[in-house]
């Protein structure tokens, strides 16, 4: 490793850019709850994110309870049984996943992994988390309306989702329709703050090139959030007026019961391209961050600069490009022209490989490095396995051939249970683990840690693990019992009861977490400014947790790039990003 | 989807050029020292890329209605509608709206309160007067029998005219903000316009100028001047 100065590296401590006003609050409501500061809102937005995805644990259980032991829980009928699935799908997709990595993640670690005071439209920045709020309790009240919630399936398909005898179809429908469109229009607000605190609010020596790839993840993630979501919202908004005004966007000339209903010459089509246009980005939306999260957490714990950081950052821009060309892969079985089904099956093996550089320059990150297998670098390896898992199996269900057999069987559940479920709240996890001593000051309990991950991960391989090959055997997803259907044998019921006990106990291993998060605010050991001894800037902050404005009287300069670890004739085994060079002497 | 994967290509093309520009070939371990130019958070920059980014999303949102619409017109059974004439006259109120928000900028940059004030004003009217018109096209269209639900061309013509119209609300808020400020500066400074309002009427002319090339897109789809275009689209895919 050689050094190489660009210029003269003079000694400039004070930041020479004009500093920016920041908000001061007044009273304890404008400090805590109606909080401008980015760090306040990410924890609001963290904890309501972690608080719905618990409803949506409960859901799963209750699904898996019948699949196991089908009829052993009297309350789970069909219906029911329709809007467990419908609502725990929403909930973690979008309420939890994006919500967490980009409203959670995205607004502690931007301004302080850039060396900014805060983001640069706070009071934008606040609004977006109260209309988050605000969408997560319009969806729960699903729960509570007439008819119940929405059961017409995660994916919302008309023309089944608003007719008539649909679970939920009541108001149900509507009111999640509502919540959507209350996230989307929420959500990009926090956006616009993301990406343009990323593009204004840089430290002085931050180069984009020397941004920490959770930034580049969170980032890229972002902007294919702003450009997916409005296909999401123009799609609600449609079926929204469907349902209430009886226009026919997506409802197509319908006899129902013998009757002909009012619809006539809509295109349920049109609803999957719209819906899948927004639902494959969707899947980056979650990975791309974890990949950047996870990215820096190898590093860190293994002691070692990344391998091939600038291939990574245009590993995670050509992901985030060609996942806008991919979405017709989930509607194989549309009915649509082949040409398109072979057009869209190349663009989805296509990345494929930006995916695999990823993954080995993280294989090669840890090759000969200093581990730590500490509990975020836990989660991190098991992220690898689980990723690279997941992403087999997408590799089957990517080509048309193999995905039209496949189509709509538990294969496909655990398929992207694995991808998109496991994979990125595994990272969840690891963060947590890392950025906890930050935010609170105080280290998770070890050992609980290390008991939550392995009891969630080697139980989330006993869910799913086994699901592929139910879903082989032919078993249909979404039935609320498969009963004495001749191709699939007694052995797949055995199968699902071992799935249940497998689900109850990771569910359960979740209370292991929630109690080392509570307990370790008050008891948890001190954990100091940088108990990784990490490189980057948010662990460089003169207070822990960070102070409002972040840096104290000066903003940090920075000098390196983020990954300065083990470097060869340094003192330490690492160089903050604001550490100046030594002029070298001789 | 034809529509919405030429905006994709169009966004992906500006990005690329953005970011060719952004040194990503550099070998960031082997630099150590202060490089580069630190961005401005307090400057005018920030946020006229805030607004630069909403209406990307805002021509997402518009790309795929349009993409909706040519989907649904290639079905044999679309009906093309009559499209009400006073639809000229709010197209003629809402350019006129841009120039009026134009001539508050250059007043704004030249340091001139009362024509600032009278072109914020007329801003202001014509553009609800656009939204007036827009109303009695719906008037019209609902008494010559096509209400939202009764063919999938008045609906979708429902529909594209209220989010247009939603946006020119939401920055009817703005310009009235910004008109307040406007009227409400002493007359004894100078300079005369403070930084900050200069800063909210380009703002304003920015976000103007691209409701006007929306409708714009959106007027000569209703017209069904661009169905060749949406042809060619069409032919991309199949």
């Amino acid at each position: 490793m050689v050094d190489v100065m660009h210029g003269v590296p003079e000694p400039r401590p004070a930041a020479e850019t004009e500093d920016v006003e920041l908000y001061h609050p007044h009273s304890w409501i404008t400090k805590y709850v109606f909080s401008q500061d980015a760090k306040v809102i990410a924890i609001q937005y963290s904890l309501t994110a972690l608080a719905i995805g618990l409803v949506a644990l409960v859901l799963s259980w209750l699904m898996r309870l019948q699949l196991g032991f089908p009829g052993l829980v009297s309350f789970i009928d069909p219906e029911r049984y329709y809007q467990l699935i419908t609502m725990h799908g929403m909930i973690m997709v979008i309420y939890l996943l994006t919500a967490l990595f980009l409203g959670g993640f995205g607004n502690y670690l931007i301004p302080l992994m850039l060396g900014a005071r805060d983001m640069v439209f706070p009071y934008v920045n606040m609004l977006s988390y109260w209309i988050y709020l605000l969408a997560v309790l319009v969806l729960v009240s699903g729960f509570l309306v007439p008819g119940g919630a929405a059961g017409a399936g995660w994916t919302l398909y008309p023309p089944q989702a608003i007719l008539a005898n649909t679970p939920g179809q009541q108001w149900g429908i509507i009111v999640l329709l509502v919540s959507l469109i209350l996230f989307i229009i929420g959500f990009t607000m926090g956006g616009l703050n993301y990406v343009v605190t990323v593009l204004q609010g840089r430290a002085r020596g931050m180069t984009l090139m020397r941004m920490p790839l959770t930034i580049w993840g969170i980032f890229t993630a972002t902007v294919m959030a702003l450009l997916a979501f409005p296909a999401l919202f123009v799609a609600a908004v449609m079926m929204l007026l469907d349902r209430l005004l009886g226009t026919s966007f997506f409802m197509p000339a319908i006899i129902a019961m013998g009757e002909p209903l009012a619809y006539k010459g809509g295109s349920p089509i049109l609803f999957q391209h719209l819906f899948w246009f927004f639902g494959h980005p969707e899947v980056y939306i979650v990975a791309l961050p974890a990949f950047g999260i996870v990215s820096d957490l190898i590093s860190t714990h293994a002691r070692k600069n990344i391998f091939g950081y600038r291939m990574m950052v245009w590993a995670l821009i050509a992901i985030g490009a060609l996942s806008f060309v991919v979405w017709a892969h989930h509607m194989y079985v549309s009915g649509m022209y082949p040409a398109f089904g072979f057009f869209f099956a190349t663009t989805t093996l296509i990345i494929a490989i930006p995916t695999a550089i990823k993954v080995y320059n993280w294989v090669l990150t840890l090759w000969q490095g200093d581990i730590h297998l500490t509990v975020p670098m836990l989660f991190a390896l098991g992220f690898i396995v689980t990723f690279v898992n997941g992403g087999l199996t997408g590799l089957f269900l990517g080509n048309v051939v193999v995905d039209v057999p496949l189509s709509d069987t538990m294969f496909v559940v655990a398929h992207f249970h694995m991808v998109m479920g496991v994979a990125p709240i595994l990272v969840i996890f690891g963060a947590i683990y890392h950025w906890y001593p930050k935010v609170t000051g105080r280290m998770l309990h070890d050992g609980l840690g290390k008991l939550h991950f392995w009891v969630t991960f080697l139980g989330a391989y006993a869910i799913f693990f086994p699901m592929h090959y139910i879903g082989l055997m032919g078993v249909p997803r979404r039935y609320h019992e498969i009963g004495g259907i001749a191709l699939v044998p007694p052995s797949a019921a055995t199968l699902n009861e071992f799935i249940t006990v497998a689900a109850l106990i990771v569910g359960t291993a979740q209370l292991v977490f929630l109690f080392n998060l509570v307990w370790s605010l008050g008891h948890g050991q001190p954990a100091g400014g940088n108990p990784w001894r990490a490189t980057t800037l948010e662990w460089q902050t003169p207070h822990t947790p960070p102070a409002h404005g972040n840096w104290g009287e000066t903003l940090p300069v920075v000098y390196r790039w983020p990954y300065d670890y083990s470097v060869p004739g340094a003192a330490e085994d690492f160089l903050p990003q604001n550490q100046p060079p030594v002029p070298r002497t001789g | 989807m034809g529509v919405a994967l030429i905006f994709i290509v169009i966004v992906a093309a500006f990005s690329g050029w953005w970011l060719s520009r952004q040194r990503l070939t550099a070998k960031p371990w082997l630099e150590v020292g202060v490089i580069g130019d630190a961005p401005e958070p307090a400057s005018p920059m920030t946020a006229k890329l805030g607004l630069g980014t909403f209406l990307v999303v805002a021509s997402s949102l518009f790309a795929l209605l349009v993409s909706a619409y040519a989907m649904r017109m290639s079905v044999a059974d679309w009906r093309a509608l009559r499209m009400p004439t006073v639809l000229w006259f709010s197209t003629g109120l809402l350019i006129l709206a841009s120039i009026a928000l134009h001539m508050a900028v250059i007043a704004a940059r030249s340091d001139e309160p009362g024509p600032l004030r009278s072109s914020l004003l007329a801003a202001g009217v014509c553009s609800l007067a656009f939204l007036s018109t827009q109303a009695l096209a719906w008037r019209e269209l609902a008494n010559s029998g096509h209400f939202t639900a009764s063919n999938p061309a008045s609906a979708f013509f429902y529909l594209v005219t209220a989010i247009h119209g939603a946006h020119v609300l939401g920055g009817l808020a703005a310009l009235c903000r910004t008109s307040v400020k406007a009227f409400a500066t002493p007359k004894n400074l100078v300079p005369t316009i403070p930084r900050e309002l200069t800063l909210s009427v380009e703002l304003c002319a920015i976000y103007w100028h691209f409701l006007l090339l929306v409708w714009l897109v959106l007027f000569s789809l209703l017209m069904r001047w661009t169905d060749d275009f949406i042809e060619i689209c069409r032919g991309l895919l199949t």
